[in-house]
């Protein structure tokens, strides 16, 4: 648990050269703006994704919502994590694309049904371990994909913001517009979700044919 | 304090983040300590967690970087041309001092100059009744087949003088050999104005 925590605290600390860039930017070398979001251009693109489910959309509201960091580089204050500000900035993007989507197609909306009812965990068998070395494997990684987008939109968004993304509980409840008691039982329910998914994963065959497969775990 | 399986299951996710007082937080290390359930709910979460967390589980298109790159070069470029107030009056005025007949463009790009901008470039010596495409969500216009056309699922087909006033801005990769004839031969009034009012569009979209 603790590695966990200090993971999550500050993946950015020794910013310096970034701190640079940005006073750099700031003063109007535009052309130095890329360098500063490369780092974070694949979870700009993710965030996107995660909220409007089409690879070329999302990978136009993530540029559209770069380019608008650029615009507004000025008001970004150093308190902030600039990956943070700049998910956020995505955020809103995909979602004012969404919203205007939706007018046009005018979807069902599920958002105002809550979260009532509490999600029993299905699976109490020992826990297998899934270890992280088998996400060198395009088949897991894609697995791991599939089960995260069968989740229903809400659950998926917080989870996405909160545990790919490392935005903390608050910034993902002002990112998507949501409480702070909203992100959490939304949180819980897409982990546990997620959880019996890849339990029944083994069971289903998904990462057989795999070295960690039963009886041959090599950790 | 002692804790049941539901109450477990309810907390689960807040003690994974740290986010239950002691009293809760030692409960539930008694609780885990003795019902196999929970523990494997426990495991479970983290797992899912460290999965999830994990840079190779974001997958983006293949060139995504690199459209990115030449994407915010271009902003870069046109934030360059307008970021000072004084520029958006000076295209129009330079544009006219062009027209008048002294003023050669190659000259001045030169040097580095807010009027540089490809967004601005008034020498645009584009035919207007050309057929150029345009695509979702960029602001650039093309010649159809040009290789840099991003999102070329959704693209649409008008000319060179319609993809100006709606605000697209010629494609420096292809288009180049018009922006470049246009340092030697004088522009026609007409596209001057519609460039130096795109510059203003420009300013109104980005200031959405
Ligand atoms: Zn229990
Ligand atoms: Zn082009």
């Amino acid at each position: 648990m603790a590695e966990l925590n200090v993971v999550l605290s500050n993946p950015e600390q020794g910013t310096t050269r970034e701190q640079e860039l940005i006073a750099q930017v700031q003063r109007g070398q535009a052309e130095l703006f890329y360098e500063l979001v490369r780092p974070y251009e694949r979870r700009v693109y993710a965030a996107a994704l995660a909220i409007l489910r089409n690879e070329s959309d999302a990978e136009d509201a993530a540029q559209e919502a770069m380019l608008k960091a650029l615009a507004n580089i000025r008001q970004f204050r150093a308190e902030a994590r600039f990956s943070t500000w700049l998910i956020q900035i995505t955020v809103n993007e995909a979602l004012m694309r969404r919203r205007r989507e939706r007018t046009r197609m005018t979807e069902a909306i599920d958002d105002h049904r809550d979260d009532e009812g509490e999600y029993t965990p299905r699976d109490f068998a020992d826990w297998r371990e899934i270890p992280s070395e088998a996400l060198e494997r395009k088949e897991v990684r894609q697995k791991l994909a599939e089960a995260l987008a069968s989740l229903d939109r809400k659950y998926r968004e917080v989870f996405v913001l909160r545990d790919m993304e490392q935005l903390n509980i608050q910034e993902t409840a002002e990112a998507l517009g949501i409480s702070v008691a909203s992100v959490k039982t939304r949180l819980l329910r897409a982990r546990l979700m997620l959880r019996d998914l890849l339990a029944g994963g083994w069971e289903q065959g998904w990462f057989s044919r795999l070295p960690f497969e039963k009886g041959t775990k090599p950790w | 304090m002692v804790v049941n399986c539901q109450q477990v299951w309810k907390e689960i996710s807040n003690y994974v983040e740290g986010e239950v007082d002691a009293g809760l937080r030692a409960a539930m290390d008694t609780h885990f300590s003795t019902c196999t359930r929970c523990k494997s709910v426990l495991d479970g979460t983290r797992n899912v967690i460290q999965l999830y967390g994990d840079e190779r589980m974001i997958e983006v298109p293949t060139g995504f970087g690199r459209r990115l790159e030449r994407r915010l070069a271009q902003g870069a470029r046109s934030r360059k041309g307008t970021w000072s107030t004084w520029s958006a009056w000076l295209v129009p005025v330079a544009a006219l001092a062009l027209i008048a007949g002294g003023l050669r463009w190659a000259d001045s790009l030169t040097v580095p100059h807010p009027l540089q901008s490809e967004h601005a470039q008034p020498g645009s010596n584009i035919p207007p009744d050309m057929v150029v495409v345009v695509s979702a969500g960029a602001k650039d216009f093309h010649v159809p087949g040009c290789d840099v056309i991003h999102n070329k699922e959704k693209i649409r087909t008008l000319t060179a003088k319609e993809a100006i006033r709606e605000g697209y801005v010629p494609c420096v990769r292809c288009m180049r050999k018009y922006l470049q004839i246009a340092s030697t031969s004088p522009v026609s009034s007409e596209l001057v104005t519609e460039l130096s009012s795109n510059v203003e569009a420009e300013d109104r979209a980005r200031s959405r």
